[in-house]
């Protein structure tokens, strides 16, 4: 919680303030709430029922699914990749560790169509291992397991980046004490480690997680675009929208839209209930 | 006949659940060779997706009736150089019907196909034809009728982008075509008037269809030049437009091709080579005219006469053939990188 | 590891490192082993085919390559675009977090949550939004059209993507810092005879500046690689709207994948020595709120 307004600048500017609140929030009415509102005034243009078709359309619901199923794969890898992860680089100091840490940043910081070609060069037909995995007829590009790869790219960091700070700020005393006296270690890390980050965990996973379910360019380039097979949610935006099916399009967006809302009603409550202000500030790294 | 192509729900879930218990990585289980149903991917350009829509649906009823085995064919719609790309990097088409000549000799370069794929079936594998005309806003404001109107002041196209786009591609040959022709034969000036022609593109879509989209939802722009299917589509569509054919304009003709490697792998080959050689029947040749694209049949062609006023129309040979015609203007530092580098 | 070699010392505690010792917690080797073997699959074996890849034109290659005019563009438009926005983005998030922070309003709460949006809305939904909303028959792009001005399909629809996928960037970074930031500085600068306006710029600004870099360059980075909601919205025209992402795909459509590499190894580099740039602001940023 923020600490109380006191004299001087905080209380004084009266007219002051009223032009900034009223200039900041014009703002975000046009950068952010406008965006919103027109994806469900879209969806919504040809009525309800106009839109109850175009979600309940076949192909729709088999994007709506793979995404599901790509959401839900790279999440189970990266709540065992954040957990091993923030475990052996907060909780340890060994060589290498700083770069461990920075390479951990990269998939924030690089472009999704860079992930995507990078996927394309190792496992595509013509890539490094391509021979290889066409020998043991293993289809990873332009098939599921490439959208899957592609998208635990890009949500890798969010899970440990997360946890990370928790761990160092909460520090291992109580996970000393355990192995001291004579607790194993996996008793260690399901009683004492677990549950003190289960909130840090579940807001790293609700992050992840919209990212996965929207994800676009990193899935594009590594999707082969197979109406109905290969399209996720995020895809199925554009291939409907080129297919003249705008209301279409815009149902499907407006899916993802609410997702997005939900999030980020979820993300408020668990700030507000469960998180230090200091683990707050790692959020938008 | 076993299935190998695509992704079935099922698969889906398998891997799925698979990848969910930590085998992530693996591949694709193949299914169970399900019964009789042969599954077949074609990989296609941006205009195509509704013709094949259609197609594949009355090709699938035909080869049940004729074999008794369920055929499921899946599309796959975008831009025709991201989607010979896609195919050579490992997208499993078991036919390719691409924008042009040049991208499936792209994929036959690597290895996927013979090199003479253009032999095996009739005219050149290139099924329908189409040309490049001009989508005005309703009753043509600006008054343009030929090439050389389009450069007007103020009057603003819309093409998509020759880099990626197949019909982009032609729709540059078919402008430039005109002006070489137009200026005896001056590459020179040919290419002035190309530069000139550009100055006035605001948007340069990734794709056909985009480009469409551009012009059409979202009002940019005076003229569209793209594929005459395209230009019927979108008047179709239900859109205040009106289409206007330039005096000459280019034989644009979208190649059609069994992917070699792929049908052997899938054994989907006798099922691949029908999908196509089935594009030359009447009846075909109908639904193809029905969708704007220009008959081969002769006889279909004269049936929709009024759909397809005859033009004066020169070929890819104009340039000496795709591969001398891409290196010219298309690759990195060819003419249409000119345009904009300098 | 057995309990008889360690001490129990806490693993990070500074005896513990000047020492060299080994922490009495077990699991360092599968954790480790773990990490190590996702990283490798998804970021390390990708990154090194791609750099590779991006070898085989040699240095030569490389440099014609990046040299000609298409390329160049390219990245002008790019780091233009992303410097831009970034600076929308920090001087309206700067405002935003102080509103956010030193007033009350109506809404506040449901504003503080709003600012995350671009976080969570995918980008090709961002993309086909605002393309539509500043599109010339668009809600807003209809009330500029008149006087002429076009913001979908030209630079300035790119400018705008990327300033909405920056924004929560910067807010997020100063947020905190200004919650932290203590009274009695203020107040003494007040009592002094400071002005308003003074306050800020000598006491405020200088406090909140590293936070404000860091938000500004994350937003930066963002943009620099930013592509579901640019190419919804922009011209795509070379050298002047087509950014960096889309000239790597069309390079791939083109086949021409070493080229791809090459200018795909290029944004690497850039999205590293940003993201180098980014920690060491944001460990400044911190020893100035914790120490």
């Amino acid at each position: 919680m923020a600490k109380r307004p006191a004299v001087g600048l905080r209380r004084q500017g009266g007219v002051a303030n009223v032009i900034m609140i009223v200039v900041a929030l014009v703002f975000m009415v046009l950068f952010l709430l406008l965006p919103l509102v027109t994806v469900f005034a879209q969806a919504f243009a040809s009525g309800l029922s106009g839109y109850i078709a175009s979600i309940t359309d076949p192909n729709t619901l088999s994007a709506i699914w793979l995404t599901l199923i790509v959401a839900a794969v790279a999440l189970v890898v990266n709540v065992v990749f954040g957990l091993a992860g923030s475990w052996a680089l907060a909780r340890f100091r060994f060589p290498g560790r700083l770069a461990i840490l920075t390479v951990l940043d990269l998939p924030f910081s690089v472009s999704p169509v860079v992930a995507g070609l990078m996927l394309v060069l190792l496992y595509g037909r013509q890539g490094w291992l391509g021979p290889w995995l066409e020998a043991h007829n293993l289809k990873i590009i332009f098939a599921l397991p490439g959208m899957i790869i592609a998208t635990i790219f890009v949500t890798l960091p969010f899970v440990a980046r997360e946890l990370i700070p928790l761990m160092e700020e909460q520090g291992a005393d109580e996970e000393e004490a355990a192995i001291l006296l004579g607790a194993s270690g996996w008793q260690m890390f399901w009683r004492i480690t677990i549950p003190k980050l289960r909130w840090g965990l579940l807001y790293g996973v609700l992050l992840s997680n919209a990212r996965a379910m929207g994800e676009f360019g990193a899935v594009s380039v590594v999707s082969g675009n197979i109406l109905g097979l290969t399209d996720t949610m995020s895809l199925d935006v554009k291939a409907l929208y080129d297919g003249y099916n705008i209301v279409g399009s815009f149902a499907v967006a407006s899916l993802l839209a609410s997702l997005a809302l939900v999030t980020l009603v979820a993300k408020t409550v668990l700030e507000r209930q469960f998180l230090t202000r200091s683990t707050k500030e790692e959020v938008s790294a | 006949m076993t299935k190998t192509t695509g992704l079935s729900r099922r698969n889906l879930l398998l891997t799925g659940a698979a990848a969910g218990l930590g085998a992530g990585l693996q591949a694709l289980p193949r299914t169970a060779e399900a019964a009789q149903t042969i599954k077949l991917l074609n990989v296609s350009y941006d205009p195509t997706r509704e013709f094949y829509a259609d197609y594949d649906a009355r090709f699938a009823a035909a080869w049940k009736a004729k074999t008794g085995d369920d055929v499921a064919v899946s599309v796959s719609n975008g831009g025709s150089g991201a989607q010979a790309r896609a195919v050579i990097s490992g997208l499993e088409a078991d036919v390719v019907t691409l924008a042009l000549g040049y991208d499936i000799d792209a994929i036959a370069k690597s290895g996927l196909l013979a090199a003479d794929w253009a032999k095996r079936l009739p005219n050149g594998g290139t099924p329908y034809t189409s040309t490049i005309v001009f989508l005005t806003r309703k009753g043509n404001p600006k008054g343009l009728k030929d090439w050389p109107d389009l450069l007007k002041p103020g009057v603003q196209i819309v093409a998509a982008n020759p880099k990626t786009s197949g019909g982009a591609r032609w729709s540059f040959l078919a402008a430039y075509g005109w002006a070489l022709k137009q200026f005896g034969g001056s590459t020179q000036k040919a290419n002035d008037f190309i530069r000139a022609y550009y100055k006035q593109v605001p948007v340069l879509d990734a794709g056909s269809r985009g480009a469409t989209l551009t012009f059409t939802n979202r009002g940019i722009g005076d003229v569209l030049i793209s594929w005459e299917d395209e230009a019927h589509m979108a008047v179709a569509k239900g859109g205040a437009y009106s289409i206007v054919y330039p005096g000459t304009s280019i034989l644009a003709e979208p190649p059609v091709a069994v992917v070699d490697a792929n049908v052997d792998k899938h054994k989907t080959r006798a099922v691949a080579e029908a999908y196509l050689q089935n594009l030359y029947t009447p009846a075909s040749q109908d639904l193809a005219a029905q969708y704007f694209y220009r008959p081969r049949d002769p006889q279909v062609l004269a049936k929709y006469a009024a759909t397809f006023p005859k033009l004066d129309l020169f070929t890819i040979e104009t340039f000496g053939g795709w591969q001398a015609a891409q290196k010219q203007f298309f690759a990195n530092g060819g003419v249409f990188d000119q345009i904009y580098g300098g | 590891m057995s309990l008889a070699d360690s001490r129990p010392a806490p693993a990070s505690s500074l005896w513990g490192r000047l020492r060299g010792q080994r922490s009495i917690l077990p699991g360092l080797g599968l954790s480790l082993g773990i990490t190590l073997f996702v990283l490798s699959l998804i970021v390390f074996l990708p990154t090194a085919a791609m750099v590779g890849d991006a070898a085989t034109l040699g240095v030569g290659g490389l440099v014609h390559l990046l040299a000609t005019p298409r390329v160049l563009g390219a990245f002008k438009v790019s780091l233009g675009c992303a410097a831009l926005a970034a600076l929308t983005s920090a001087i309206f998030g700067l405002l935003i977090a102080w509103v956010l922070v030193r007033t009350r309003f109506p809404g506040r709460r449901l504003a503080d949550a709003m600012v995350d949006l671009p976080f969570a809305l995918p980008t090709s939904v961002a993309g086909i939004a605002l393309s539509t909303l500043y599109a010339p028959n668009g809600w807003l792009g209809s009330l500029v059209a008149p006087y002429g001005i076009r913001i979908s399909f030209t630079v300035i629809g790119v400018y705008i993507a990327l300033t909405f996928v920056g924004l929560p960037f910067v807010v997020r970074s100063v947020q905190p810092v200004l919650q932290d930031m203590e009274a009695e500085q203020e107040e003494a600068a007040h009592m002094l005879g400071a002005g308003r306006l003074q306050i800020f710029s000598r006491v405020i600004f200088p406090a909140i500046l590293p936070s404000l870099t860091a938000g500004f360059a994350m937003a930066f980075a963002r943009g620099l690689g930013e592509y579901g909601s640019v190419i919804f919205i922009s011209s795509n025209r070379p050298g002047v709207s087509e950014i960096v992402p889309l000239l790597i795909v069309n390079q791939l459509e083109q086949f021409d994948f070493a080229g791809a590499a090459a200018i795909g190894t290029l944004m690497l580099i850039l999205s590293l020595a940003l993201l180098c740039g980014i920690m060491l602001l944001q460990r400044l940023v911190r020893s100035g709120r914790h120490g």
